[in-house]
């Protein structure tokens, strides 16, 4: 595979819609009507549904990745969208998990055309567009771009209530990122210098393991650690996604702090010669496990839902950085082995519990007027459905059987079994117990009849509870796929075809 | 490989990397959200200049400098303004929120 | 030699600049610092030949952004004096060397010949019409980042919206205007903002062929808004007034249009028609500096601070 021979794929106009109705829609909605606010977002979000199939069907069914050439130059000229396998999987991903977001989401800002309405569907359609960018971005500067265009979208939404504390979460998570995006940047710098090109496949070509590339990605993952709230880099998000609106906590902690880990999975399995990964990759393992065993064990110790919930997203993101000691130490091709497959399957059952875990945190605290774990008796009987989609959402979450993350943890544990790595089997099983521990803490009060009837405040919709029931009916569901690699996730990748 | 020629370029290149490393201690260490936010800047200024000189190297074809990294340093100085900007708003309003603890310090 | 000199002390001036930002006593000091550091930059930058970007620099990176610096230090109070532990500062500092070690070792040994894509550039440049190969990269070959850039600077303006109170919501941004009666402002900006404009209109149209562009001359037409604005000549306008709306979404409406109509007209996204590029390109030009201008002025204003 050489340098800038690359095509606009038949049917690779679906790439640019991508990007571009997102973007239509956020232009359209300060334009219409206050009234016609809501129908805009929704319309521009089920549109981008449509899209993200369409592009997965047609990856699917060429078992080739699909690509378009922007203005038609070549790269490293020009600008090239690509989606492949994993890209299309994700990019279908997010766009499912923001529609029932925004069905949720309807209504719960007041009027349309106020304050927090506009920037909530404003900095919603944004993050579509970014996260779509990401996916299917080549270029490192293009992703740069998007990777600020996330930013920006997500935090507003986390000071979308104005409170102090949502301002100081706000700007912690601002530093945090605007650090992380810098340190990214720089990273471009050195590979521009060293290479003279920034696309990904011309890159793959040509890269040696030279010291320069080892800085160069040494520095980006550090950034998009930072912004991933890698642990120790993590204090930014508990507050940040605990004190949003439900409805942005679900996307941010389900989908935007995916976007920047995407890109480092890209780094590591698309440009680092193999045998350079060993000691970096081993390195992201520690952290991700400290991650999944610090978080967990301070999700064991909230008081309140939405922290738990939140710090619980801290474990969750540990457990995807395993994949980079799993994928890369196996030697094998890593986009055929069952390490790469638990990755992407955690990231998908973990956006779509998450998402839902928040929702019906948002739900409880509607209903009940508080979200103080310990005074959730009776919560089953006010609120049932809301309570079933907690029930869920938590056994994927836990890794109970049937559910994406048990089909996650059990891929996981069988790539480690595999390359006799006991050390991460260990981390694996701690960090499900440690789960069990903080979901029933939720769980068990709220099935616990209550001594006295449960002061209910304000009845919940049931469109909004079946919004988030839908999201944790999907991870479960992804528990029934087969318990193997996926070969759609192993099309296209731009390092399988080079030496 | 070889050694780079004493030139402006090398003497520019070595400058940004000094000011990489100053902006990265100053994020990471200063107290107070507006100096680590000039931090910041100071470290992006670091990064763009590491492109321009880059864009120096690269000079050929009838042009003193490689037009890409130009560009693309335009598109982040823009970029860079911008999250400035809300940082600066936050740090306004949080000020405004209260009175006590304007700069809130904290990691 | 005298070159080398000067460049060696404008290096040196501007690592002493930065060192003191860092290690200034108060947060003032530390904004004057910065606004000194970028005006030594703008220098280098002018020195390595890059005049589009030295343009860029004092435009944005000095201008617009000491100016909203400057607002803050004087608004902001001082930070406490926490200072890290000396552990965590040996740390940093180790770390913080180490990276600015690596970037020298890079820098010192750099790939020959220096890889660069000049010669594709120069190679496509006629077919756009364009002369200045800045231009080119940013409006043809690299139009998608210059698109998205444009999105990145309307959603930092609705971000910076986002921050004022929910009872301002569709205001007016920034204090209520004193009539300004007489002083030196109202004046000096009369005589300013017409020149300001004039040049600003000049710096995007010679941007086609020469160092010049939107970016730039939009910050200047931003500049001169903001002083008519301070000197009572201007109001800021309601954020909700639909002229204003329009305003802000024309630049990116005509990117996207354009762009999508290359799709039929000329075989892909962004591209445009052989023979009509370069009137496409300024009239994309034109229509963004107008949303850009509206923008950036806009964020320096800040939240909404008035009913409507």
């Amino acid at each position: 595979m050489s340098a800038g021979l690359l095509a606009t794929s038949p049917g690779g106009d679906v790439l640019v819609a991508a990007i571009v109705v997102p973007v239509i829609g956020i232009l359209l909605l300060w334009l219409v009507r206050p009234r016609a606010v809501e129908w805009v977002a929704l319309a521009a979000l089920l549109a981008n549904l449509g899209v993200a199939v369409a592009v997965l069907r047609t990856v699917s069914s060429s078992a080739a990745p699909v690509a378009y050439l922007i203005g038609g130059w070549q790269p490293p000229l020009g600008l090239a969208l690509r989606a492949d396998g994993i890209a299309a999987v994700f990019m279908a991903m997010a766009a499912t998990v923001l529609v029932p977001v925004a069905i949720y989401a309807r209504g719960a800002f007041g009027a349309p055309g106020e304050r927090r309405p506009m920037v909530f569907w404003t900095m919603l359609l944004a993050i579509t567009a970014a996260l779509n960018l990401i996916f299917c971005g080549q270029d490192l500067f293009n992703l740069y771009v998007a990777l600020e265009l996330l930013t920006f979208a997500a935090v507003p939404l986390v000071s979308l209530d104005g409170s102090r504390e949502t301002l100081k979460a706000a700007l912690r998570y601002l530093v945090f990122a605007l650090a992380g995006s810098v340190l990214y940047l720089l990273g471009v710098a050195i590979i521009y210098g060293a290479y003279g090109t920034l696309d990904l496949i011309g890159l793959a070509s040509i890269r040696g393991p030279d010291g320069a590339l080892l800085l160069a990605i040494g520095v980006m993952t550090a950034g998009l650690a930072a912004k991933t709230a890698l642990f120790p880099l993590h204090l930014w998000l508990p507050p940040a996604h605990a004190g949003a609106p439900p409805a942005a906590s679900a996307v941010l902690s389900a989908l935007v702090v995916k976007g920047s880990f995407f890109i480092a999975l890209r780094l590591w399995f698309d440009l680092l010669p193999p045998e350079r990964a060993v000691a970096g990759s081993t390195l992201l393992g520690v952290f991700g496990a400290a991650a999944v065993i610090i978080g967990s064990a301070m999700a064991l110790r909230q008081a309140r839902l939405k922290l738990l919930v939140a710090y619980s997203t801290v474990a969750q993101l540990g457990y995807l950085f395993l994949v980079f000691p799993l994928g890369l130490g196996s030697g094998a091709a890593p986009f055929e082995s069952t390490a790469w497959t638990a990755g992407a399957l955690q990231l998908m059952a973990h956006a779509f519990a998450k998402a839902a875990m928040f929702m019906a945190a948002g739900l409880v605290y509607e209903a009940i007027g508080h979200d103080r774990i310990a005074e959730f008796r009776g919560l089953g009987r006010i609120a049932p459905l809301t309570v079933l989609t907690m029930t869920l959402a938590s056994i994927s979450l836990m890794g109970l059987p049937p559910s994406g993350g048990f089909s996650a943890k059990w891929l996981m544990l069988t790539a480690a079994f595999g390359e006799g790595a006991w050390w991460w089997v260990l981390v694996i099983a701690a960090g499900g117990l440690l789960a069990a521990g903080y979901v029933f803490r939720i769980l068990v009060p709220a099935f616990t009849p209550p001594e006295e009837p449960i002061a209910r405040v304000k009845p919940v919709v049931v469109r909004r509870e079946a919004a988030a029931l839908a999201l944790a009916v999907i991870a479960i569901l992804i528990g029934f796929l087969p318990l193997a690699p996926w070969p759609l996730l192993a099309i296209g990748r731009i390092a399988a075809g080079a030496p | 490989m070889s050694l780079a020629p004493l030139d402006a370029a090398t003497l520019y290149g070595l400058m940004g990397a000094i000011l990489v490393g100053l902006g990265l201690y100053g994020v990471v260490l200063l107290g107070g959200f507006l100096r680590r936010l000039l931090a910041f800047n100071l470290l992006g200024g670091g990064v763009f200049i590491l492109f321009g000189v880059v864009a120096r190297r690269g000079a050929g074809a009838g042009f003193g400098g490689d037009p890409v990294p130009q560009a693309l340093v335009i598109t982040g100085i823009v970029v860079a303004f911008c999250a400035t900007a809300l940082a600066i708003t936050l740090i306004e309003r949080l000020t405004e929120e209260d009175g006590d603890d304007p700069s809130g310090g904290g990691s | 030699m005298m070159g080398l000199v000067l460049d060696g002390g404008i290096a040196l001036l501007t690592i002493g600049i930065a060192a003191w930002t860092i290690r200034a006593g108060d947060d003032f000091a530390a904004v004057v610092g910065f606004v000194a550091y970028g005006l030594v930059l703008t220098l280098a930058w002018t020195r390595l030949g890059a005049y589009d970007v030295a343009l860029t620099e004092a435009a944005i990176g000095g201008g617009a952004t000491g100016v909203i610096l400057m607002r803050a230090g004087a608004r902001v109070k001082p930070a406490p004096a926490a200072r890290a532990s000396r552990r965590a500062r040996i740390i940093v500092g180790a770390l913080s060397a180490a990276v600015a070690a690596g970037l020298s070792a890079i820098v010192l040994l750099p790939p020959q010949p220096a890889p660069s894509l000049a010669l594709e550039v120069r190679e496509h440049l006629a077919s756009t019409g364009l002369g200045n190969p800045i231009g080119g990269v940013l409006m043809a070959y690299r139009a998608a980042d210059t698109f998205l850039e444009t999105v990145v600077v309307l959603l930092a303006l609705f971000g910076v919206w986002s921050l004022g109170r929910d009872a301002h919501w569709g205001g007016r941004p920034g204090p209520a205007l004193r009539p300004a009666e007489g002083g030196a402002l109202p004046l000096f900006a009369r005589v300013l903002v017409p020149a300001g404009i004039v040049i600003g209109i000049y710096i995007v149209w010679v941007g086609a062929d020469a160092p010049g562009g939107k970016f730039q001359g939009a910050t200047l037409l931003a500049a001169m808004a903001i002083l008519a604005g301070m000197a009572g000549l201007v109001q800021a306008p309601a954020t909700a007034g639909r002229r204003l709306r329009w305003l802000l979404a024309a630049g990116p409406i005509v990117f996207v249009g354009i762009g999508l109509a290359g799709i039929p007209l000329a075989g892909a996204f962004l591209a445009y028609p052989p023979g009509f590029e370069k009137p496409l390109i300024l009239v994309i030009e034109v229509a963004l500096t107008v949303s850009l201008a509206a923008m950036l002025a806009l964020i320096v204003a800040g939240p909404t601070e008035r009913a409507p």
